[in-house]
Parts: C-alpha cells; structure tokens; sequence
C-alpha cells in the first residue's frame, strides 16, 4: 500500500477540509500551499470545494416564515 | 423626591433585564430558524421547535448568563427540545460505505464532459432541491454537526456545547458528515445523467 509520501495528492486531499476550516498548523498549512502551488489537479479539487460549501449554505437557507416570526413575538411574556 | 422602596427598583430592573432579553433573543430568530430548519425533519416540526424553544427560553430566561452566547444557549434548548420529541429513538445507521472521499464529487460532476476547469461553475449544476434533500438525507448525527458548523456558522467549541459532545467527536463527524453529504449529491448527479 502506498503512503503519503509516496502520493502528495492523497495526503493533500486529506489536509483539505482542515485546510479550509483554517485548523491546520502553520507548518501543514506551509505544506498544503507548497503542494497546491504545483498542483493544478488537487488546486481544482480545493477550488471546488470551497465554492461548494458556500453554494450548499446559500441553497439551504430559507427565510423564516412572517408568521413565525410575529408567533414568536406573542410569546413574549407580558410586563405587570 | 422620595427613593423608591428597595423592593419596587428589584422588580423595575428585573423588567427591563427580561425586555432586553426577550428582545436579543427575538433579533436572532433568523438565524435560529436557519439552523432549526434542517435539525427537524419538516418545515413543520422546525416551526414547532422554534415555537417551543421560545417559549421555553422567556420562562427561563434567568438561567442565560448574559454575555455569553445567546444563539448557542438557545440552539442548545432547541436541541435538547429535539431529542426530547424522540427524533433519537431511531439509530443511526452504520456508516460504513456511505462515505466518499474527498474528491469524488468533483470527479463525478466534472466527468461526463472531458472536465471543464471552471471549478466554480461546477457547483451549480447542483439544483437547489438536489442539495435540499441530500442535506435531508445524511444520518442525524452528522448532520446536526453539519447544520451547526458549516450553515450555523457555530464554532466546534460551541457545536460541541450544543450537542453535548467531545469537540474531537465534533470534528470527526463534520469531516465524515461532509463527505457523506458529497456522496449524497453524486447520487443526484448519477439520476440525473443516467
């Protein structure tokens, strides 16, 4: 089996969700960015996936309906 | 003037402590709704949820540490509401198999048509509804995760609060979560190239 060090992609795919979440140390990340410089098919891959998250955020925010918004205003408990 | 008796000034500034409390939590209905939409299972139970959250929240109002976080602390009642209406009667089901890696979804968009390069054009030959229910459709336990983390914007610290588990427990099920939600997505991908 290979390891990591024989396939940068694989350990560079493995550092990308991390990465993104900004919690890799400043020396893994110096390691993703050296990777992802020469790289165009796991800087592709990167790219992706930060245009997804932001995508599947977008098309999964539904406003609040108005109804509940003013339901939730009658719970308010009254002042004496 | 005379003072107001001690008792009188208490009840005064405990109104305008509830008030501003009331108000706060109002302001961030959003944004609760935004999460509590995708924890329950329906538009419908997810109106039920912020309903009763709320109304939990202003009779227990004097428990909310003021300057701590209020969003967290109410997603915290909702949560606990959740669990409460038996959503965790059902297991989760092993995952195994369910995830994929981290790539495959973009492999799998991108090659039908020898690969286009613009990665953020890729994306949107998801719909809206493919992502709807594929969201829908990844075990509860990872998408609570998901929900709070990546829609929520919540830390991994307060995920961890919210849901009452480890922050590695946190971390470990948002990076399978996602990848679980990406298998989901090639699905539809699959369908609607099939």
């Amino acid at each position: 089996m290979m390891g990591h060090h024989d396939d940068p992609c694989a350990h560079c795919e493995e550092m990308m969700q991390p990465y993104l979440d900004h919690t890799l140390s400043d020396e893994e990340m110096h390691e993703a960015e050296l990777h992802l410089d020469e790289c165009e098919w796991c800087r592709k891959r990167y790219r992706f996936e930060q245009s997804l998250r932001v995508y599947v955020r977008t098309a999964v925010s539904e406003p609040m309906p108005a109804e509940l918004k003013q339901k939730l205003a009658a719970l308010r408990i009254p002042l004496n | 003037m005379a003072e107001a008796p001690p008792d009188a000034t208490r009840i005064a500034a405990e109104a305008r402590d509830r008030v501003r409390f009331e108000e706060e939590a109002l302001a961030l209905s959003d944004q609760v709704y935004r999460v509590a939409r995708h924890l329950a299972g329906s538009r419908e139970e997810a109106d039920d949820l912020v309903q009763e959250t709320y109304a939990r929240a202003f009779r227990s109002w004097r428990s909310y540490q003021p300057g701590t976080n209020l969003r967290a602390w109410l997603l915290r009642i909702l949560t606990n509401l959740n669990i409460d209406r038996g959503r965790r009667a059902q297991r989760t089901p092993p995952t195994q198999g369910l995830e994929a890696n981290d790539y495959y979804l973009y492999d799998r968009l991108t090659e039908s048509d020898g690969g286009p390069s613009d990665e953020e054009r890729v994306v949107e030959r998801l719909s809206q509804d493919d992502i709807v229910e594929a969201l829908a459709s990844v075990p509860h336990d990872f998408r609570d995760v998901i929900v709070l983390v990546d829609i929520g914007d919540f830390s991994y610290q307060d995920a961890a609060q919210i849901l009452d588990i480890p922050i590695g427990t946190v971390m470990s099920r948002l990076h399978r979560g996602r990848r679980i939600l990406k298998r989901e997505l090639a699905e539809y991908v699959q369908e609607e190239g099939s």
